[in-house]
Order: structure tokens, then C-alpha cells, then sequence
């Protein structure tokens, strides 16, 4: 009797398709029913949509990278939640898209650092972290304080996230371009940094 | 999760193991038509595939995880909503505000559920809390002579002050006050360091260019410098003294401040945000606006408590 087992050894194309059928089992359970499921899709009480202004700041922290260095997920652990707070829940990121929870801390979790400190220490922290905390070892961002917004893709932004579920109403993406033209990108950033983890009241 | 959920989970997950424990058998047995320890007959450079056994070790470990799978989604919630026989869970997630994780936590500690936080919560509490209370007990200008306690002052300090004050806690020339000057916006008793961390504070020094114009400026400027015993020119800094009436609304007409509005005093050549005479002229310009967050919600009262004791220590123990 010839080897069963041969038609997949010698058969690149088909291995591949039960290769794929196999994987695709693990993402129905796991992922399929997150997607359907009220924990994951309830927002917590205090929840509102970003700001013009706080959605441009948050595609700054994509475009410069904090990511990287700052998670925005406290776990769990009596030694997270002593440190940053109340540990972050699903119901927080409901609307967002991408997550910037992170996977590696360099620097200090960011999930609640909403209203920790004065804008004005995020201002002289963001172009020089060392006059604020002389043992960082952050690199400085003073750029952000002199680029200027334009403001020009804030509205198609906020109608995808709006088309995604964000609960935006038609004055808020009308007002959002006059918003945002003209600010700084820090002063952007500082928005969007400072309603960081407010939202679980 | 609904049943229908629970179900799909339970079949796939379940189902894959089977699965696994069927393909296990299927390969175990010889198909190949090729009796075992016999050449395949493929050959490269030398080497011959022989069909041999899966090795024993390596199928035998495979069982292992098969029973240990079973045996977790038994014990361990996996399935759904299935929770698993020993209820375990990592904490309560599907919570909505703060108000609703406090009762559920303080639940979960009153009836020893097992949930991994509210057990470390409670262990925490107990090994913890009877301390706090006792340092409570004493008021913080004692507190502050307890070696202890303010050894873990400081290090609630460094954790949650020092980002601002620095990590000695002499601040920084950028408006975040040294705290170790004995020199106080607000005051520097025990209640008092106690109520600006309960309730943080918000520093409000309006600009003056707008009224005064920049002349105006600079004759205040030369009047505040002479304050501390600075040289100034004379004609300017008696224009600015007649122009302090406005400024002695807050810092008072001698110009030694109001801890009730957190006014500083001008005459001690101590700067929050810099004394020369450039940034005197910047603060008088457009105002400066000092923020001390408040803290209640991230430390409690008896943390704070203990915090107030480390910062008073440092201009009245050492």
C-alpha cells in the first residue's frame, strides 16, 4: 500500500491550505467570539470619543514611536496597580483602532498617566526629559513644539473611526479641522496624553 | 458569553485535542508499506532515510500534554464560559467604573473567592494596613522623627512625587517647588503639606504685559529684585513700587506672600521659576500657572499621611 502521508510531502500547495485550515482553528476560538462578546464591546461608563485635537495627538505618539518604550496595559498585579492605578480594562479600548497597549516598557506604563502631571512638566518633559527627571534616559522631542498642525486629514480621520463605531456627531467632525489648524503638535500630543486612563471614573 | 459561545469553544477546543490524540495513533502505526529499520529508499550524499518509530520519549511527552490540556480546561477556565471547578479568575474585567471594581473587589475579599487580585489585595492589606494605621495615629511634625516612616515616605516619594521634585527633592527651576528650603507656598505644617496632596493645588499668577505694558513690566521687575536686597535702578524701582499695588492683592504690600492663595514671598531671593531678571520679566509677562495634581485617589489619606511626614522631615529633621 503506497504512503498516505506522501501526497502532502510531495504537494507544497495543499500542505499550505491544511496548514491554514488547522491555524484557522485556533482563531475561531479564540478570536471569533471575542468579537461578539458584550466584555469586550461595552464601553466603561465614563467613556467619550476623542477630541480633534486628541486624535491628532494620538497619530503623533504613532508617528514618533512611544509605542515602542511605553505600554499602555497595567495587568493585574497588586505591583502594577500600586504603581499606575486602577489595572486597564476592555471596556477602555472598545474604540480603539490600532491598540497601543504595547508590549515593552523601556520606560513607565502610560495607560493611566492622564492628569498625573501639569501640562506644563509634559511641555518641559517632551523637549528635554532630563530637566524634569535627571535619571531618564528618553530622548527629547522639542520638534513637537514647533511643527505646526494643518489640520488637513482630521476630518476623513474622524469619519473612518466614526464609520468603526466611534459615536462622533456631525458638529464635532464639522468643527474639528478650525480645532486643530494652528496648534502645536505638542500641544496636541500634551491633549492627548492627558485624557490618557481618565475615563474608568 | 452566551451558550452558543461556550458550545463552539468547547467543540473546537476539545475537538482539536482529539484530534491531536487521533492523528498521534494514526502516525504511530506503520503505513508506509516499508517494514521498520528499513531504508526508505531516499538517498543524498550518503545519508539513507530509514522509517523508524516516532521516538518513544517524545511520544510519550505527547500524551502528557494531551492529559494535562483536558485536565487544565477542567480545572482553569478555557471553555467559554465555563469557569473551571476551582472558580479561578485573574481579576474581576468586566467592570465599568471605579465605584463598580471597588464593591466587586471588596466581594471577591469578603468571600475568598479565588481571584489572583483580590488575593494579593487582601494579603496586602493585612500585612500593610495595620502599619498605616499606626503611623495614622501620630501627627505627621512626630511622624516625621520615625526612621521607619519616613523611609517609606520616601519611597511612596520617589514613586509618585519625584517625576516633578526630583529624586533628592530639591525641584526644579522650571516652576516644581524644592521641598527641602523649608520655604512654603502654601504652608509647610503637617495638615497643610497633608491638604495639598489631598487636593492638589492650582498655582494662578496672571500676565501683566496686556495692563502694564512692557515699561510698566520693567519698573515691577526692578521693584520685586530690590525686594531681596537686589542693586536696581533707583527711578525705575520707585515707579514699580507705586505700580505693586496691584501685585500686593496676593503677595501682600511688603511682599512676603499669602500662603492661603499660595503667593509666593518675593523678598527671600527663593525662585520658582527662575530670579533673573529675564525670567522675573517672563513671569510678569504672561503669568505663570503651577499645578500640583492631587493625590487622594492615586495614595489614600493614610498614605499620604506618611508622604507628608518624608517631605516635612526634609526641612525639619535633617
Amino acid at each position: 500500500m503506497k504512503n498516505p502521508h506522501e501526497l502532502l510531502e510531495k504537494n507544497v500547495g495543499l500542505l499550505t491550505i491544511l496548514i491554514l485550515i488547522a491555524i484557522s482553528f485556533g482563531a475561531m476560538a479564540q478570536i471569533l467570539p471575542l468579537m461578539f462578546d458584550q466584555q469586550a464591546l461595552q464601553p466603561v461608563k465614563g467613556l467619550r470619543p476623542y477630541t480633534a485635537l486628541e486624535m491628532e495627538g494620538r497619530d503623533i505618539y504613532i508617528r514618533e514611536g512611544c509605542v515602542g518604550c511605553h505600554s499602555q496595559m497595567i495587568r493585574p498585579f497588586r505591583s502594577e496597580t500600586e504603581r499606575y492605578g486602577h489595572y486597564s480594562v476592555a471596556g477602555e479600548s472598545v474604540w480603539e483602532r490600532p491598540f497601543l497597549w504595547g508590549s515593552k516598557r523601556t520606560g513607565p506604563d502610560l495607560a493611566r498617566v492622564g492628569q498625573r502631571y501639569s501640562d506644563e512638566w509634559h511641555r518641559v518633559h517632551l523637549i528635554n526629559p532630563r530637566d524634569v527627571v535627571p535619571e531618564s534616559n528618553m530622548p527629547g522631542y522639542p520638534w513637537l513644539a514647533e511643527n505646526k498642525l494643518d489640520g488637513k486629514d482630521i476630518v476623513k480621520k474622524m469619519e473612518v473611526n466614526r464609520m468603526l463605531g466611534m459615536p462622533y456627531t456631525d458638529e464635532d467632525i464639522a468643527g474639528a479641522e478650525a480645532a486643530v489648524k494652528g496648534k502645536t503638535e505638542m500641544e496636541a500630543l500634551i491633549a492627548y496624553l492627558q485624557q490618557l486612563g481618565t475615563h474608568l471614573k | 458569553m452566551s451558550m452558543f459561545w461556550t458550545i463552539w469553544i468547547s467543540v473546537i477546543s476539545l475537538g482539536t485535542i482529539f484530534g491531536c490524540y487521533v492523528l498521534l495513533k494514526w502516525c504511530l502505526s506503520n503505513k508506509t508499506g516499508v517494514e521498520e529499520g528499513v531504508s526508505m529508499g531516499h538517498e543524498f550524499d550518503g545519508i539513507e532515510e530509514l522509517n523508524n518509530q516516532l521516538p518513544r520519549w517524545w511520544t510519550i511527552l505527547f500524551y502528557i500534554c494531551i492529559v494535562w490540556g483536558v485536565a487544565y480546561l477542567i480545572i482553569y477556565p478555557g471553555l467559554g464560559g465555563f469557569k473551571g471547578v476551582l472558580g479561578w479568575t485573574s481579576s474581576n474585567q468586566g467592570v465599568l467604573s471605579l465605584e463598580e471594581s471597588r464593591l466587586a473587589l471588596q466581594q471577591d475579599i469578603e468571600e475568598g473567592n479565588i481571584n489572583e487580585y483580590a488575593l494579593q489585595i487582601k494579603y496586602a492589606n493585612e500585612q500593610f494596613d495595620p502599619i498605616f494605621a499606626e503611623y495614622a495615629k501620630t501627627p505627621v511634625e512626630d511622624l516625621a522623627f520615625n526612621d521607619e516612616a519616613v523611609q517609606v515616605g520616601k519611597r511612596l516619594f520617589l514613586q509618585n512625587c519625584a517625576q516633578c521634585h526630583g529624586s533628592n527633592a530639591k525641584g526644579a527651576a522650571t516652576g516644581f517647588p524644592n521641598l527641602t528650603d523649608d520655604d512654603w507656598l502654601y504652608g509647610g505644617s503637617g495638615d497643610k503639606i497633608k491638604e495639598t496632596l489631598v487636593l492638589g493645588r492650582r498655582g494662578a499668577m496672571p500676565g501683566w504685559l496686556n495692563s502694564m505694558g512692557e515699561d510698566g513690566v520693567a519698573e515691577v521687575v526692578a521693584y520685586t529684585l530690590s525686594l531681596s536686597g537686589r542693586d536696581v535702578d533707583t527711578a525705575l524701582k520707585e515707579k514699580g513700587k507705586a505700580r505693586f499695588a496691584v501685585c500686593a492683592a496676593c503677595h501682600g504690600m511688603d511682599g512676603k506672600g499669602n500662603q492661603l492663595l499660595g503667593a509666593p514671598n518675593l523678598t527671600d531671593n527663593i525662585w520658582l521659576y527662575g530670579g533673573n531678571e529675564k525670567s522675573v520679566t517672563q513671569t510678569l509677562y504672561y503669568g505663570r500657572n503651577g499645578v500640583m495634581p492631587a493625590f487622594n485617589e492615586t495614595l489614600g489619606e493614610d498614605k499620604i499621611h506618611v508622604v507628608a511626614a518624608y517631605v516635612y522631615s526634609l526641612s525639619n529633621t535633617q
